[in-house]
């Protein structure tokens, strides 16, 4: 799906200027937890957040990931949009929640950025082993 | 197989990059609209081009090509004035547009040339495909030439430099609670290693390491260092503080254990995980600490 594609399925805006809408994303990823970011995304993911610090930026660099999208009608500030300018990170914005935003691109067929592959037996086990214990 | 459809982005990136201004032809040849069409195949001749803007008073009224040419001689009429057979619906672009929309201009409207004027018509300028040609394959000239000479300087270091055993050492100070600069020596790392020609993915592994070694060190610590000795078959990483110290290394380990403040959960860190992705990322992973003298966080990928 291109970025093009994106901002139509998501009603969104461009936050920077002059991005190449024909850059092609194969996968979403929507967290506002830089620390999940970092652990669970392969390169070539777009990001979906409702977090707007540069550090946001700096997460997006180390993983490769390709662009950003602000959720619920956040703006970022201007020294996001300048490190992000500066590292060639398109930045798109949504005035939708999370949830919709997410729903709107599954729904239109991007998957999930899917490194995090727990099986159904594995979850079930750790999920039996810890109950109660939390 | 990776050539073609990045060259291919660089054509698109440049195409929304560039402005009208930079990509335009500044000298343009026009003619007044009392001008005759004889006066006009005249001015088409002398110059080889196929069309001219008509300006009047330096303000854009119309444009006039070969075809009203061939018109007007068709119709006989070629000693009446130009303003009777210019196209006055113009589609002008301003010089701070972005090329992209001349790009667009030829493939909806399909005129040869667009005049670009300023905000009160005044004409400054005109572009033509060839013009947008000549000025995308300079600018990816230019890059490619600037980009390749770093990339050939820098990989060159291990095969100009002769010696038992050659190695590199990027060294950075990491100053505490400075999140904003965060990262900054990651950045630098990485940049460094896709330079010298390290395969992407094990460079995207450094980066990621090391990002979360230094957000670490700005977090909990005192102050320390970030250090990449970067060896021709390994890199190896070292970031080291000056304190307090973890009091107990193996609990630190464990995911989801986080001593992180809440400021720094406010901004999407701090939940546990960064020692676990750490561990998963680098090849070899050694981690000592000393309470009151500091914690050393050793990490060794494989670049072979």
């Amino acid at each position: 799906m291109t970025l093009e594609q994106v901002l139509q399925v998501i009603e969104g805006m461009a936050v920077s200027k002059d991005i190449d809408l024909q850059t092609d994303v194969h996968m979403a990823c929507g967290a506002d937890l830089m620390s999940d970011v970092l652990s669970f995304t392969h390169a070539g993911t777009i990001l979906l957040t409702g977090l707007t610090n540069p550090q946001v930026i700096r997460t997006a660099e180390m993983t490769g990931i390709v662009a950003i999208i602000f959720v619920r009608g956040k703006i970022p500030p201007g020294e996001t949009i300048s490190l992000a300018q500066e590292k060639g990170i398109p930045l798109l914005a949504s005035r939708f929640t999370m949830f919709e935003t997410c729903g709107k691109l599954y729904q239109a067929g991007l998957p999930s950025c899917g490194l995090f592959n727990l099986s159904e037996k594995t979850w079930r086990e750790a999920f039996g082993k810890n109950k109660g214990t939390c | 197989m990776d050539q073609q459809p990045s060259s291919v982005s660089r054509v698109q990136e440049l195409v929304y990059e560039l402005t009208i201004n930079e990509v335009m032809t500044r000298e343009v040849v026009t003619i007044s609209p009392w001008a005759s069409m004889r006066d006009l195949k005249n001015l088409l001749r002398d110059h080889r081009i196929s069309g001219v803007p008509v300006v009047e008073n330096e303000r854009l009224v119309g444009i006039i090509s070969i075809e009203n040419l061939i018109q007007a001689l068709e119709e006989r009429n070629i000693d009446s004035p130009v303003k009777e057979h210019m196209t006055t619906s113009v589609h002008s672009l301003h010089p701070d547009d972005p090329l992209v929309k001349a790009v667009n201009f030829f493939a909806l409207f399909g005129y040869g040339r667009f005049p670009v004027v300023q905000a009160d018509n005044c004409l400054v300028g005109i572009i033509t495909k060839g013009d947008i040609l000549r000025a995308t394959l300079r600018q990816m000239e230019v890059a490619w030439q600037s980009e390749e000479i770093h990339r050939y300087r820098a990989s060159h270091i291990f095969e100009d430099i002769e010696s038992e055993q050659t190695s590199l050492i990027l060294r950075y100070n990491i100053k505490p609670q400075d999140f904003v600069r965060g990262g900054e020596a990651s950045s630098k790392i990485k940049r460094a290693l896709e330079r010298l020609g390290a395969p992407p993915a094990v460079v995207r592994r450094v980066a990621v390491a090391v990002y979360e070694g230094e957000t670490n060190v700005i977090i909990h610590s005192v102050g320390g260092e970030v250090s990449a000795e970067i060896h021709p078959e390994q890199v190896i990483i070292d970031i080291i503080d000056y304190g307090p110290g973890i009091p107990d290394v193996e609990q630190a380990m464990q995911p989801g254990y986080s001593t992180a403040p809440d400021w720094i959960r406010e901004l999407g860190f701090g939940a546990g995980m960064g020692l676990t992705n750490i561990k998963n990322c680098a090849d070899i992973m050694k981690l000592t600490s000393k309470m009151d003298e500091g914690t050393h966080l050793e990490l060794t990928f494989k670049l072979q």
